[in-house]
């Protein structure tokens, strides 16, 4: 929540060009969401009132949309996104107990951002990395057979 | 016209509309079916499945608020597969809901508590994790508590659909889900215009006034100060029906005789102060229309009304009439001319208006409210809380006396009394200004155009020679569907009056909660206007111009209506302020 906005010029320019191109159009915010998403990565205040703004829908209605919908994020990305896997072979061999080191660490909750932008936390369905179980992404890299010891120095090497 | 079609009801046949609902028939037949999501004229969702009813050849029960009837139509409204159900869904709710009835504020008066005595819950099988929740109390006006929200949807639809200030709604989905602000802000920092509206909404305890009850006894119990106690016309018009009285019974003289009791120094009517809000309107109503002046004039008695316009409506602040609302001049009137004429420290002074509106809380504390370091007013209650200081003070209301307000002020005029219904204002308004601009006293002194529930009400009324036309919405949509009216110039008016309550302060945020079910069979509106215009055909004295009072008050100390001391001390400014 901390990390201040740092939309450009050029973003917004794009946002407005899309809010005109579905303006008047009936069931527009979700569209709208979906390619302001794609602008900017994620969905903060200040493009939730640009949104609002453009298309004369109330904020609440356009947060409330964005919360419902579980590919709508609030948060920026980090720089290295992690993805803890929480599929069914990950969790029995413990990625839970990772994935509850990592916010502890980090001081984040899934789905947020560390305030210096640097990592950003989800959990995910399985990978295809099952024979790896448990297993843990950062960025394109992956760390398989993890224990929950080894994440404090794996996450010091970024 | 639509036509009608006939139907069975638990075995009885019956015709009716054709766009009517299984409930709105039922209801007409004398059959009483739990809701709690429906609100009529404010929600339809069919989400809560509390009015579950059995229709013949439909294999799933149905929920009668939103199933509509048809020919042939054959409906079972208490079959034990339908109490089952009702009640097993009620304990669902019941698991995840903070039971604690025994402090809380609607216990006795709250819909979910009725549902769970009418279905005969006994215990609650599923002990459900809790969500969990903070209670945002930062507004001056209004407190949520999530812990009691069932998420029926009540308070949304009433602040998007029907006040058209769409500042709460529901967030999330599943077990997260939750009635909220855009990014969790808390109310007061959203453009909420504290109409309490969404509070009059809502079953349960999760909407509720910002109390200052216990101000008002700090107060009362200290012996430095001088306490005055006003209240406003809607008022007596709505106290009733928290001691028993049927709606729409005018309960002033022993309202009177309550505050007396409860130890305030002195107990005033604010239709003092209306009046003199009709003298000082009426005046620059005249003004303007003489030296070109902005118009329409718009009045600027409500203040959920004046808000709603600094957020949404900024190109207008100057059409809003300069007069602060009659509690704010009374309470300044208090603080200058009563406290010198009475050899009282107006330091010591403290003023209490009791009020059918929480957004008259954040009023008075805006900071434009104040003269020479003193807050106009001190404190404000409203009628609800007014009653549970009656209740608190074991004041048995029925058994009082009727009594009269306090001297100086009691001759409020039947002008006065009207500003507590849509119209009024205007009403009040019009019979001053026919007399000031025609030079003679008009007889005819009922303008029957402008009252009523009718969302957006005109008129044109002659004048002295002059065509004076005039318009009253009430209810915040219809404010907004007005004033665009007027932005586009397809409607132009040299007066207009808003409340930001549908009806008026009659019905206002502040106001008796009155269950959903007894709002299908009663207009709360049309009831409680009822008690205000009777009040105002047996009034003596039916202009505000008339009250002798004002001729002290403008000989005394204001010389004329716009003086410059009046200007201090009546009239106010307007802000603008941002939409998100
Ligand atoms: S909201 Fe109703 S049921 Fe819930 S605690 Fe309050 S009175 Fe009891
Ligand atoms: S007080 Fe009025 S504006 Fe504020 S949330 Fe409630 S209904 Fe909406
Ligand atoms: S706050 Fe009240 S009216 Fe609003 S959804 Fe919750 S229970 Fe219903
Ligand atoms: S379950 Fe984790 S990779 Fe398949
Ligand atoms: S579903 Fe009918 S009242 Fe809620």
């Amino acid at each position: 929540m901390a990390i201040p906005f740092k939309g450009t010029k050029e973003q917004e320019a794009k946002l407005m060009e899309v809010i005109a191109a579905h303006k008047d159009e009936k069931g527009a915010t979700i569209p709208v969401l979906h390619e302001a998403q794609e602008i900017y990565g994620y969905l903060p205040i200040e493009v939730q009132t640009m949104i609002a703004e453009g298309l004369d829908v109330p904020l609440a209605e356009i947060y409330g949309i964005v919360t419902f919908y579980t590919q709508f994020s609030l948060n920026p990305k980090g720089q290295y996104p992690i993805g803890v896997c929480l599929g069914t072979a990950c969790y029995v061999k413990g990625s839970g107990d990772i994935l509850e080191k990592i916010k502890e660490i980090l001081g984040i909750d899934v789905g947020e951002c560390t305030d210096d932008g640097k990592f950003s936390l989800d959990a995910t369905r399985c990978i295809g990395a099952c024979g790896l179980a448990p297993v843990m992404t950062i960025g394109e890299h992956v760390y398989g057979r993890l224990t929950v010891d080894e994440v404090e120095d794996i996450l010091k090497k970024y | 016209m639509s036509e009608n079609v006939n139907i069975k009801i638990n075995g009885a046949a019956m015709s009716v509309p054709a766009d009517y609902t299984i409930l709105e028939a039922a209801r007409e037949a004398g059959i009483d079916i739990p809701t709690l999501c429906y609100l009529k004229d404010v929600s339809k969702t069919g989400s809560c499945r509390m009015c579950i009813v059995e229709v013949k050849g439909a294999r799933a029960l149905q929920a009668a608020c939103v199933y509509p009837v048809s020919e042939g139509l054959e409906v079972m409204t208490n079959t034990p597969k339908v109490r089952e159900q009702r009640k097993l869904t009620l304990e669902l709710l019941l698991s995840n809901h903070d039971r604690k009835c025994l402090s809380c504020i609607r216990s006795k008066s709250c819909e979910l508590q009725d549902l769970a005595d009418e279905l005969g819950v006994e215990g609650i099988s599923f002990e459900g994790e809790m969500t969990e929740h903070d209670i945002d109390n930062v507004s001056p006006s209004i407190v949520r508590d999530n812990k009691k929200c069932i998420l029926c949807r009540r308070c949304v639809n009433m602040c998007k659909d029907v006040q058209t200030v769409a500042v709460i709604d529901t967030m999330e989905r599943g077990f997260k889900t939750r009635v909220s602000t855009a990014f969790e802000k808390p109310l007061s920092d959203t453009a909420c215009v504290n109409c309490g509206q969404c509070i009059v909404s809502c079953p349960t305890g999760a909407l509720y006034e910002k109390d200052n009850t216990k101000e008002v006894w700090d107060a009362i119990a200290d012996p430095e100060k001088y306490v005055i106690v006003q209240t406003a016309p809607a008022v007596r018009a709505g106290l009733g029906e928290e001691f028993g009285y049927p709606m729409g019974t005018p309960v002033t003289g022993k309202m009177a005789a309550a505050l007396r009791r409860l130890g305030f120094d002195k107990t005033f009517d604010t239709d003092t102060g209306a009046d003199l809000t009709i003298m000082e309107e009426a005046n620059e109503l005249i003004e303007r229309v003489q030296n070109g002046g902005k118009l329409p004039m718009i009045t600027s008695c409500s203040p959920g009304w004046v808000k709603f316009c600094e957020h949404y409506f900024t190109d207008f602040l100057d059409n809003l009439s300069s007069c602060k609302s009659p509690h704010q001049m009374f309470g300044a009137v208090m603080k200058s001319y009563y406290a010198e004429k009475n050899g009282i420290d107006p330091k010591n002074m403290f003023v209490v208006s009791v009020m059918p509106c929480v957004a008259k809380k954040f009023e008075s504390g805006r900071p434009e409210m104040e003269a020479d370091k003193l807050r106009d007013v001190d404190a404000v209650i409203s009628t609800r809380e007014l009653a549970r200081m009656i209740k608190q003070a074991g004041i048995m209301f029925d058994k009082l006396p009727d009594e009269e307000f306090d001297v100086p002020f009691e001759r409020a005029s039947g002008a006065g009394v009207i500003f507590g219904a849509t119209g009024g204002v205007m009403e009040a308004a019009l019979r001053t200004a026919a007399d000031t601009l025609g030079g003679k006293s008009v007889e005819d002194i009922d303008y029957t155009e402008v009252r009523g529930i009718e969302g957006i009400k005109e008129a044109t009324v002659n004048m002295g020679g002059m065509d004076v036309k005039v318009a009253v919405a009430n209810g915040l949509g219809n404010a907004r569907k007005l004033l665009e009216s007027i932005r586009d110039g397809k409607a132009d008016y040299h007066f207009v009056e808003i409340m930001a309550c549908p009806g008026g302060c009659v019905n206002g945020g502040g106001q008796p909660i009155v269950p959903s079910r007894d709002k299908m069979d009663v207009d709360v509106r049309v009831q409680r206007a009822k008690a205000l215009y009777s009040e105002d055909v047996n009034s003596k004295i039916r202009k505000s111009h008339e009250n002798p009072d004002m001729e002290i008050l403008y000989s005394e100390y204001f010389e004329k209506p716009g003086s410059h001391k009046a200007h201090e001390l009546l009239h106010t400014t307007y802000i603008k302020r941002n939409k998100y």
